[in-house]
């Protein structure tokens, strides 16, 4: 994949607005089937334009409104917000204090750079193979609570187009929760606790929830290829000394002489599970692994940012926008090849608008009328460029939101014996 | 509860809903009472009401919630005054609507500032666990479904389904199967066990919270903390109108002074002690916590942070000035050999501080009993909390001997309860009686002879020292008892 230009980008948005961007699903998405009146038009959106340029309570009618103006402002990046009392785009006529955000979608935001103190690949908004394990780990653990504990049925994950994950949960009933509820959620889902300056980030009580012994579950059927071979935690003294200062002093100096006898970190791996499983001073005196495990969770499990997901006016970037940066779509994620997503082979701007000017030289002679055929365009357009599985994803998605809301109209309407 | 404003003296009594109104013994008071009564049973119902508040208050302070002393006690006061607790064979009509109607009244008296609220949803909410928790089993499902909080109970072979989940998830069965399988566990919606999930002290399955019996408690109290924290804001706005109705507005006032009483902030008396007055002070008119301090300050001549909070508010209370206190702090640490400049960098900020003459210049107020009982207790090494609360009864007798307070009023110390709400007002009234000013109405209080000897002297078994508790109480009514007498 050639690397992508941003100076290219106002050209390259354009082409995207007018041809790929998939208006039809996205308004069908937010408009929730229509069920609550003035539910699109009340939501909020955010234009990222050229130069930095940054406006809110962008508010749109339908969906040809929405494509309309996209095409006029050709946002670099867009943001969705919540749905409010009002139209966005009249709070200034509205009376103080009576324009309040009302509903929004239940969101995470999981991003490389928390965990700058656990890989050593690579920091802040870099990212390879060996640590994006990290957020396929994140979202498995994440996903399964949210559906297994929670009930969340409706949960989409996408690649936010540079270094992290998203997560847009979109129940009806989630949709209305409370800021409070929200807060509760990320801190039952939170284990990783402490910044700098706290060495040993996660303590394990002796009773252990089945939230947490789920996840170990998971982060253990990543570890030894993630933790012992990629990352490599125990490779040298520099990098064993870290897991060192998370047990207890007392063991060190035979650790570490049973570290230089080792050739690999999965070797030196099973000496420490040996010395720690039975210290003295675990848990009321009794040998277990909760030390292993508090170890692995510090060095695997997601670490979520609260004011993301608490807030209910909080934005976050739109699927399917562009990152400015890097140029990667923000595709959804097929939770079902999660271990096969490859942030480095998703679609870039660039790349797609290449894929189209090559079907379009193709398609020319074929079509008469062009502004029927511009329509027809678009609907195959996408379908022919890298990102139409992107879009099928998509599609399911959708089908299961159909899906719920009929299923609930039709459990309303058997209440009220409407036949 | 309508007031139809206007000069009329007295409402008709027209009250006759003894059917099917008061189903159970306690309440989540949902619906305000909509009878008529005179302004005779409105003004005692509400004093009844602020007299048990104001026991639920220090019983939660005397003794731990939920243990035999505090229950029994707790029981007997409410039985005292006639309101409803257990459901009983007798007529429960009358104590269920006493109940009703006080706790509205009580509304409109402490809606009024976020303290009063704090206080009032406080109390309340102490009640009603312990209401709750003498309620038995089987009616508890009666009483949440009636108050329509919807918590279903699981089957059995559900329970034992998720058996090893829900012991692993709550903390408060211990893990114990056998106190499973006895206990009834509820399946509610998650976000309504919000202060359970989040600290992951309960097992969600599919977006439903498996509450064990024992914990629903605390759902069903943060419910009706968040309801009645919201009524008392509407309550506050509609208040006006109430206050301005001149039968009501004198006793609301009363009804929420008389909790808040004095907090000694205010320097009036600056300037008027003296530095040399302070060691004889200590012994005539000092609360035995300041005297504990005062004497540890004098023998150390040090105190830790605490101390020097307690004991520093206090004077400033009395009277010490800033300078007259940096002299008395700075004197005493140099004797224990502290560098003069070593006090001027360390300690003399917080005096100051304290003064509220640095930083966000708040001016401290002196501690009430309240907040040294409840906040901070002293650790070794400390000198500071309350003696009555927080030290050994044999050693607190033993001080109270070397104070020379006689025998027969040291017995049973540790019935007794809180004649003082105040160290400065100890100070205050014991300073009154020595000079002279012989007030009759302060005397259930104050020791009737010169050598100022603390309540304990009327404890002479557990039967006075309750007749304390209750004269500390009459007290504070008095206020309200001369102006109905009027």
């Amino acid at each position: 994949m050639e690397t992508f230009d941003p100076a290219e980008l106002p050209e390259l948005l354009k082409l995207y607005y007018r041809r790929l961007f998939p208006y039809a699903q996205y308004y069908r998405w937010l408009n929730y089937g229509g069920v609550i009146k003035n539910y699109f038009q009340h939501r909020e959106f955010s234009f990222t334009l050229k130069d930095d340029i940054y406006i809110r309570y962008q508010s749109f009618n339908n969906q040809s409104d929405l494509e309309k103006e996209m095409q006029k402002m050709n946002p670099y990046k867009i943001d969705i917000g919540a749905v409010y009392s009002h139209r966005p785009n009249q709070h200034n006529t509205v009376k103080l204090g009576a324009f309040q955000a009302q509903e929004k979608e239940l969101v995470f935001d999981i991003d490389m750079t928390d965990y700058d103190d656990v890989r050593r690949c690579c920091s802040s908004a870099d990212i390879c193979s060996k640590c994006w394990t990290l957020m396929t780990m994140a979202i498995r653990i994440i996903d399964r609570a949210l559906k297994e504990d929670f009930g969340f049925k409706h949960r989409l994950w996408v690649y936010s187009g540079r270094r992290g994950v998203h997560c847009w949960v979109c129940d009806e009933s989630v949709r209305k929760l409370s800021s409070a509820v929200r807060s509760g959620i990320v801190e039952y889902l939170s284990l990783v606790k402490g910044g700098q300056d706290v060495k040993k980030k996660v303590h394990l009580s002796e009773k252990i929830h089945p939230f947490v012994s789920k996840s170990i579950n998971i982060i253990k059927k990543y570890f030894e290829e993630y933790a012992l071979v990629d990352q490599d935690i125990l490779e040298n003294k520099e990098s064993w000394d870290k897991i060192l200062a998370l047990v207890p002093e007392t063991i060190h100096e035979k650790l570490q002489q049973n570290f230089q006898k080792c050739h690999n970190s999965l070797q030196r791996w099973e000496y420490l599970k040996q010395g720690i499983n039975c210290q003295d001073n675990t848990k009321n005196d009794k040998c277990g692994p909760w030390l292993e495990w508090e170890i692995m969770l510090q060095y695997c499990f997601p670490r979520l940012d609260i004011n993301v997901s608490k807030g209910i006016n909080h934005l976050l970037k739109s699927p399917f926008s562009v990152h400015p940066k890097t140029g990667r779509i923000s595709v959804p994620i097929d939770l079902q090849k999660v271990d096969q997503f490859d942030p480095f082979t998703v679609p870039t701007i660039s790349s797609i608008c290449r894929e189209l000017d090559a079907i379009s030289i193709n398609d020319e002679g074929r079509e008469g009328n062009e502004a029927e055929s511009d329509i027809k365009h678009r609907t195959r357009d996408y379908k022919k460029t890298s990102l139409a599985p992107y879009i099928k994803v998509f599609e399911q998605f959708l089908e299961n939101l159909d899906k719920s809301r009929k299923g609930e109209l039709l459990k309303k309407s058997d209440l009220q014996k409407d036949f | 509860m309508q007031f139809s404003g206007g000069k009329r003296k007295k409402l008709r009594l027209t009250g006759d809903q003894r059917t099917a109104s008061y189903p159970h013994s306690l309440q989540f008071y949902l619906e305000p009472p909509s009878e008529s009564i005179s302004l005779i049973e409105f003004e005692s119902l509400a004093i009844d009401r602020v007299k048990l508040l104001k026991t639920v208050e220090n019983l939660g302070v005397s003794y731990v919630k939920g243990t035999e002393p505090y229950q029994s006690k707790l029981e007997n006061e409410i039985r005292k005054l006639k309101f409803s607790f257990r459901e009983n064979l007798e007529d429960e009509y009358e104590p269920r609507r006493k109940d009703h109607i006080s706790h509205f009244i009580l509304r409109l008296a402490y809606c009024q500032s976020e303290d009063l609220r704090r206080w009032f949803i406080q109390q309340e909410m102490d009640l009603l666990r312990f209401r709750f928790s003498i309620l038995p089993k089987d009616k508890i499902q009666n009483f949440l479904k009636d108050s329509h909080l919807h918590f279903e109970a699981i089957s059995d072979e559900e329970k034992s389904l998720r058996e090893p989940e829900i012991l692993a998830s709550s903390p408060s069965l211990n893990g114990s199967k056998m106190e499973l399988e006895s206990e009834s566990v509820c399946k509610i919606p998650f976000a309504d066990a919000l202060d359970l999930f989040r600290g992951r002290k309960v097992y969600l399955e599919g977006g439903f919270a498996y509450v064990p019996l024992r914990d629903i408690v605390a759902i069903v109290l943060n419910e009706f903390r968040a309801k009645l924290s919201k009524a008392l804001a509407l309550t506050a706005r509609s208040l006006p109108a109430v206050q301005s109705d001149e039968r009501l507005q004198p006793l609301l006032n009363h009804l929420s002074h008389s909790y808040t009483g004095q907090d000694y902030s205010t320097q009036k008396n600056a300037g008027k002690i003296s530095l040399d007055q302070i060691d004889s002070l200590s012994t005539k008119s000092f609360p035995p916590c300041m005297r504990q301090l005062h004497k540890a300050l004098r023998d150390n001549h040090h105190l830790r942070h605490g101390g020097r909070m307690q004991y520093g508010l206090f004077l400033k209370g009395i009277g010490l000035t800033l300078e007259q206190a940096l002299q008395f702090w700075k004197q005493e640490f140099i004797r224990g050999k502290m560098d003069p400049d070593k006090f001027d960098k360390g300690y003399s900020y917080n005096i100051r501080h304290s003064f509220g003459k640095e930083g966000k210049r708040t001016d401290y107020t002196p501690f009430s009993c309240l907040k040294i009982i409840l906040t901070n207790p002293p650790s070794q090494g400390d000198y500071h909390g309350c003696p009555f609360r927080h030290s050994d009864p044999e050693l607190l007798k033993q001080k109270l001997q070397s104070y020379k307070i006689s025998p027969g009023g040291i017995h049973q110390v540790d019935d007794c309860g809180f004649s003082l709400s105040h160290p400065n007002q100890f100070f205050f009234e014991s300073q009154r009686i020595l000079s002279g000013n012989k007030d009759i109405r302060k005397e259930s209080i104050q020791p009737e002879t010169p050598q100022p000897k603390p309540s304990v002297q009327k404890a002479k078994d557990a039967s006075s020292a309750l007749a304390c508790l209750n004269s500390s109480l009459e007290m504070d009514m008095e206020g309200l008892e001369d102006y109905f007498s009027e």
